[in-house]
């Protein structure tokens, strides 16, 4: 069974980062039209639950779409299996999460 | 000045057992039509008769011929010789992912091991004294299970695949082929044991879909359809049961 959730976990991983990865990119080519710094981009992201909950969103797929997509590279070309296998993913999934988190707070926290 | 030889082929034959072998070279002498099971079975007769190699109805059928021809899995008995030959060679090898028993014969046991572990068995819901099931041939289930029931057997998907290669315990094309039409069988009742057995670990979530099976297979079947249909039958399982 966990096999199948692992599998659910990506494919459902992907679909959240899709469009986000597309409003961002949109976003981003609209906000730099007439020249921006990043004091104003941090003006307007700083305290924004919006983009705290977007970003976070994002982070958090990422984490998880990375950390089983790995698993199944470590498992195909290095046969890594069992506790050394699940306890790397999970490390690298926190990891990723981890840093992800903290860039999220330096965008949005003041 | 004549070309030396033109009418016969270099033959490359890989010999030798489990631990290990060589390639032996051969000549052997053109002939119209000719396949590339003919090609070895020339060499066996006329030049060496320690070869082993596996056939038995040369038209197609039994999936039993198999083998590496220049890198790629064939049935060698519906190969010709002039489709496949490069610059006048030939190299038949014993099919790739299967341990070797002899010369181009390989062991087969887990290929078929592997359609036991997907349930390839049929398991039907009714007794001789009942009468024959009635299934329309127009029933998506049945349209779906006829184009992936033209199987033999011959392993030459397997040989294809790399996820085979990297992972010994994933079932692989034929056999999970295998299980997508018998779960579009309405005559089988073990669909829900299957369905755990091929969405476990090493089943139809490894395959990577790139259809390196659907472009050998001889029967032009398409494993990665029918196992992107288990995938999507196992999810669906899955959110119904919650
Ligand atoms: S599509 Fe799947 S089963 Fe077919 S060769 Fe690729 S990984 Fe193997
Ligand atoms: S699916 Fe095709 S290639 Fe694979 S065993 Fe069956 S006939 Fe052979
Ligand atoms: S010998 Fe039977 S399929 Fe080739």
């Amino acid at each position: 069974m966990i096999e199948l959730r692992l599998y659910l976990a990506q494919r459902i991983s992907a679909a959240i980062m899709a469009p986000l990865v597309l409003v961002h990119l949109g976003v981003m080519i609209y906000a730099i039209q007439g020249g921006v710094s990043a004091d104003e981009i941090l003006a307007r992201t700083r305290g924004s639950l919006l983009w705290g909950g977007f970003y976070g969103l994002f982070v958090i797929a990422v984490a998880v779409h990375a950390a089983i997509g790995l698993r199944n590279i470590l498992s195909e070309w290095l046969h890594l299996r069992g506790l050394l296998l699940s306890g790397l993913c999970w490390f690298i999934g926190f990891a990723l999460l981890a840093a992800g988190l903290r860039a999220v707070a330096a965008v949005v926290g003041s | 000045m004549p070309m030396p030889n033109s009418d016969h082929i270099k033959v490359k034959v890989w010999r030798g057992d489990a631990g290990g072998g060589s390639f032996a070279e051969f000549e052997v002498p053109q002939q119209p039509a000719q396949t590339v099971l003919d090609v070895v079975t020339w060499i066996q007769r006329h030049a060496d008769s320690t070869l082993s190699y596996r056939f038995a109805c040369r038209v197609g059928m039994c999936g039993s011929c198999a083998m590496m021809v220049n890198g790629i899995p064939r049935w060698t008995c519906r190969t010709h010789v002039n489709k496949v030959v490069q610059d006048n060679r030939l190299t038949v090898e014993p099919l790739r992912n299967l341990p070797v028993i002899k010369d181009l014969a390989c062991d087969m046991s887990e290929f078929f091991d592997k359609w036991k572990r997907a349930e390839g068995q049929f398991s039907g819901t009714n007794t001789r004294a009942q009468a024959v099931a009635a299934i329309s041939p127009a029933e998506p289930a049945r349209r779906a299970a006829n184009a992936a029931i033209e199987c033999i057997n011959c392993a030459i998907c397997y040989a294809a695949c790399d996820v085979v290669s990297w992972n010994p315990g994933y079932l692989g094309p034929a056999a999970l082929n295998r299980a997508w039409s018998l779960q579009n069988d309405s005559r089988d009742r073990r669909h829900g044991e299957r369905l755990r057995a091929i969405s476990a670990d090493g089943g139809c979530l490894s395959c990577h879909s790139q259809q390196g099976c659907a472009s050998y297979c001889p029967n032009e079947l398409n494993p990665t359809a029918s196992i992107a249909g288990l995938k999507k039958m196992a999810a669906s399982a899955f959110f119904r049961s919650r």
